[in-house]
């Protein structure tokens, strides 16, 4: 099975490490990854300021660029939101997009649906509080939201779950966005940083010791709180947990590598 | 051109897509047991349900209710339950201001919220039912208790028969209350403070 | 009141209240799970939804012979029935009705309609006490206020706040905030406002084509007091509460109260058919842009709501930033998108003022796609030019530097040693808003792209598959 690998544009320049765990990860799971050189970004914050006509470039190269491969994964649900749901306005009707939008899947979609992994073997002996992103959790529908009622599931907890003396935080608020929300995070500040805070107040009083989510926007937010607070909470993505559990020692390279200075 | 018509033109004007009626026959929730569901919705909103076998129980079960014992004024429209003020023989509402307690007939009650409807169908002062300080309301059930209990709003609704008059009906649940202070829940608003319910069984209204 | 408005200098005001703010937060979220709660106590509840909104959906789709049979068989019940094209035409009617029945003191249910009418200071102006019966609405009014909430008006007041407004105007004890005995002092308040009332205004929940009949939901039955004493009543509601049968009901009063307080449903749920004996009913329907929403593809679901308020307990930034930083009637994500499509200028941070979570849209008792719709919004602000440049300019630089991957790895590699090698009073200054609350991420010396090039250089037996 042939894997492209999207890297959001944020993540290919500020967290190198988080796409370097997807590949890994799915590079260990016996998968054919490469790495389209012709990416760049999905056009997702034009579009999310009314600037379709600057999104639609992007789109366009975007279909150019993955349109090949057989699956598209993504270690980001609010960037294949963007290609799934919104990409119709700007591509609609085109050679090859339908074709595109069912094959693009966010990581732990393409764990859970597609491969259908039910088991990993690592460990992961942390507490772990996991924030549900607003995009994978509503758009994608990645697991059920508490104003949904029906059956309860979240696709990535499943898959933290595969992994042994993992714990899992009791939070207040199970849902409840984090206030990054794009260009929202600058423009609102204010109350940007208070979702923020607030999540951050629910990780602390539950216990979380590792702050994940299936979005590094998301984390990349909490993460700036966290740190200018100089709260004990570490901060990684999906990816990192999964591709440090089934192969310990792995991430330390990259993380290393990145963190310091040579 | 009248409003009526520049408005009416307007909604013509846009073209919109017809989509079909859906039918509301769908497989909605139906209780084992509507009475204590029903009683229990009731006592959740603040009110209070009660399961009786006759008229004489009815008063009996009210002489022993402070509010109804001690009303200075107090109106029926239920026969068999004693009141000191007809409301037949009063001409304006305004003078109903001053009424303890009112004991007043229910249609029917719904399991699902805890509701009574109730209409103004032989009643001189639709007021009546918002009036008074406390309230209680009789329905009659037909067979037991759960005669007079639907489980759901449309089944609630598929009873309601309208004359085609001009005439007035609700859907009551519980006593008045507000939360608008706070989120305080406060019973007491502007209507009763207290609702009895009681549910005489094998009656015929 | 369509004043330029900018949502993020109010909810900033708003927040920097801190305690204030969370107190706020936690009230709705408080309502938020009573709903929850209630929804999930009935397994139809997504089936509900989806019949509701199918309702909607078919009755927009006719909503002129719905209109026309509506006001057939209410004229039969004895109703007089009024259009108007516009607030001010609203206003004007009411006022005749009211004029011509020498009407002095009116008492007045919940209405968002006459809200946007502004229907108060217009009755007011002409010498007709208004009083607004319902408690919430009540405390709002005698503060000189504005409901910063559809369902609970003054959900930003505390009751500290009530306490010192009561005792201004009611008399009560100085210093007594107890709910109780706040709520008490308003019963006996208001009484003698009921009683001494010419005329009954309520809003409308609900119109029934089928019949002719109209429905309003209370709780403290505030409307059924205020028109089952005086003899008139008028009822003013928008073209869009019509439903077509009877029955409709069923479904919608299921939702409403659920979705709104967590409540099974509303205390009062009151059908008029008419008027009372020997009394007089007008009903007024309003347009006031409605119709030119339902020619909108994009926008015309918002035609939907039945205000219950659900997407501004659930919605993050309402919570926090409080009804008011929307200045509008209907704040919250449908107030953001209602408000627009009256002047989109004046209200053009509203679409803005949304972190597109989409609890709304999932909470929404008749299914409109309202972060969708917020969405939508963005672009039609960008198509008629009224988005600040500080929005669109940086997108569209981002654009173009993202058509070329070789210049977006330039441009990255360049920001990335800045934001290494530059002294942090060169990165956290007054025009970096990311920075004021937070650290901005570390900048890693080498990007994805240069690193996976390197290992397979190292690994050249593997990535033949890559283009360029």
């Amino acid at each position: 099975m042939q894997v492209a690998l999207f890297v959001p544009c944020y993540v290919d320049q500020l967290y190198p490490q988080v796409a370097m765990a997807t590949l890994r990860l799915l590079e260990r799971l016996g998968l054919e990854v490469v790495y389209p050189q012709n990416q760049t970004c999905c056009g997702q914050p034009m579009s999310n300021t009314g600037c379709w006509d600057d999104a639609l470039p992007l789109a366009q190269r975007f279909l150019e660029t993955f349109a090949q491969y057989e699956y598209v994964v993504a270690p980001s649900g609010s960037c294949v939101a963007m290609v799934r749901n919104h990409y119709d306005e700007l591509l609609g009707g085109q050679p090859g997009f339908n074709e595109l939008k069912n094959k693009t899947f966010e990581l732990c979609e393409f764990l859970v649906d597609v491969l259908k992994i039910n088991q990993l073997s690592g460990s992961f002996p942390h507490q772990v509080g996991l924030h549900q992103s607003c995009h994978g959790l509503r758009d994608l529908r990645m697991g059920s939201c508490s104003e949904i009622v029906g059956p309860r599931f979240s696709k990535p907890k499943q898959l933290l779950e595969l992994l042994d003396d993992i714990q899992f935080s009791e939070l207040q608020r199970d849902d409840d966005c984090c206030g990054f929300g794009g260009t929202f995070a600058v423009s609102e500040e204010a109350v940007s940083c208070m979702m923020g805070q607030d999540r951050i107040a629910d990780h602390l009083q539950a216990g979380t010791q590792i702050l994940t989510a299936a979005d590094m926007s998301c984390l990349m937010h909490l993460q700036g709180i966290i740190r200018r607070e100089n709260h004990p909470i570490k901060v990684m993505h999906i990816a990192e947990i999964l591709a440090e559990a089934v192969e310990p020692g792995s991430m330390k390279s990259v993380a290393v590598t990145e963190a310091g200075k040579s | 051109m009248s409003s009526k018509d520049n408005i009416l033109k307007a909604i013509r004007n846009q073209f919109v897509e017809s989509v079909p009626l859906p039918s509301l026959d769908q497989d909605w929730i139906d209780y084992e047991d509507r009475v204590a569901h029903f009683a229990e919705t009731l006592e959740s909103v603040g009110g209070a349900a009660h399961v009786v076998q006759s008229m004489e129980q009815v008063q009996e079960i009210l002489s022993q209710v402070p509010q109804y014992a001690d009303a200075k004024k107090c109106v029926s429209t239920v026969s068999g339950i004693s009141a000191n003020v007809d409301l037949n023989t009063i001409g304006d509402p305004h003078e109903l201001e001053d009424i303890d307690f009112a004991v007043l007939q229910g249609q029917f009650a719904v399991a699902e919220n805890g509701a009574v409807w109730i209409t103004d169908r032989d009643v001189k002062h639709r007021v009546i039912y918002f009036i008074p300080q406390y309230l209680a309301f009789v329905v009659h059930c037909p067979g037991d208790a759960a005669s007079a209990i639907v489980s759901n709003m449309y089944q609630a609704y598929e009873q309601i028969k309208l004359t085609g008059e001009a005439e007035f009906g609700a859907f009551i649940s519980g006593p008045s209350k507000t939360a608008d202070i706070e989120q305080s829940l406060v019973i007491g608003a502007h209507g009763a403070r207290s609702l009895h319910v009681f549910l005489v069984e094998n009656q015929t209204p | 009141m369509s004043s330029t408005q900018d949502h993020p200098a109010k909810a900033k005001a708003f927040v920097a209240n801190n305690e204030r703010a969370h107190w706020h937060d936690k009230a709705l979220w408080f309502v938020r799970e009573k709903r929850d709660r209630m929804a999930n106590s009935l397994p139809e509840w997504e089936t509900l939804r989806e019949v509701a909104s199918e309702i909607k959906s078919h009755t927009i789709g006719k909503l002129a012979d719905y209109l026309e049979q509506f006001e057939e068989n209410a004229t039969k019940l004895g109703v007089h029935v009024h259009w108007a094209k516009d607030d001010k035409e609203h206003n004007r009617i009411v006022l005749e009705i009211l004029q011509s029945h020498d009407v002095k003191r009116v008492v007045k249910s919940k209405s968002m309609l006459t809200e946007e009418c502004h229907l108060n200071p217009f009755l007011e102006k002409h010498d007709i006490e208004v009083i607004d019966t319902d408690l919430g609405e009540r405390i709002v009014q005698l503060r000189d206020e504005s409901p910063s909430h559809i369902v609970l008006p003054a959900i930003h007041i505390r009751k500290e706040e009530v306490s010192e407004t009561f005792e201004e105007h009611l008399g009560t004890e100085h210093g007594n905030s107890d709910p109780k005995y706040l709520t008490e002092a308003a019963r006996g308040h208001l009484r003698e406002k009921f009683l001494g009332a010419d005329a009954g205004i309520t809003g409308v929940n609900f119109a029934i084509a089928e019949t002719g009949g109209i429905v309003v939901c209370t709780n403290e039955g505030n409307a059924d007091l205020g028109v089952s004493l005086p003899k008139l009543h008028i009822a003013c509601m928008g073209i869009e509460k019509i439903i077509p049968r009877l029955n409709d009901l069923s479904v919608f009063l299921r939702l409403l109260a659920r979705s709104a307080t967590g409540q099974p449903i509303t205390t009062y749920s009151s059908h008029f058919h008419g008027p009372l004996t020997g009394g007089e009913m007008h009903i007024v329907l309003l347009d006031n842009g409605r119709s030119d929403l339902m020619g909108s593809n994009e926008f015309r679901n918002s035609l939907k709501c039945i205000r219950c308020g659900a997407c501004m307990n659930t919605c993050p930034v309402y919570r926090r930033s409080g009804g008011h930083s929307y200045s509008t009637t209907v704040p919250g994500p449908i107030g953001s998108i209602l408000a627009p499509a009256m002047d989109s200028k004046a209200n053009k941070s509203l679409p803005f003022a949304c972190s597109l979570c989409g609890s709304c849209t999932d909470v929404c008792p008749v299914k409109i796609d309202l972060h969708h719709q917020l969405l939508t919004w963005r672009g039609e602000l960008r198509k008629r030019g009224q988005l600040p440049i500080d929005k669109w300019l940086p997108m569209k630089v981002g654009s173009w530097v993202m058509r070329s991957p070789s210049l977006f790895a330039m441009v990255g590699s360049i920001g990335r040693f800045f934001l290494r090698n530059m002294p942090r009073w060169m990165i956290y200054h007054g025009l970096n808003s990311w920075g004021k609350q937070r650290e901005l991420p570390e900048a890693p010396k080498k990007s994805f792209r240069q690193l996976y090039n390197e290992q397979q250089k190292n690994k050249p037996q593997a990535g033949d598959k890559n283009n360029e």
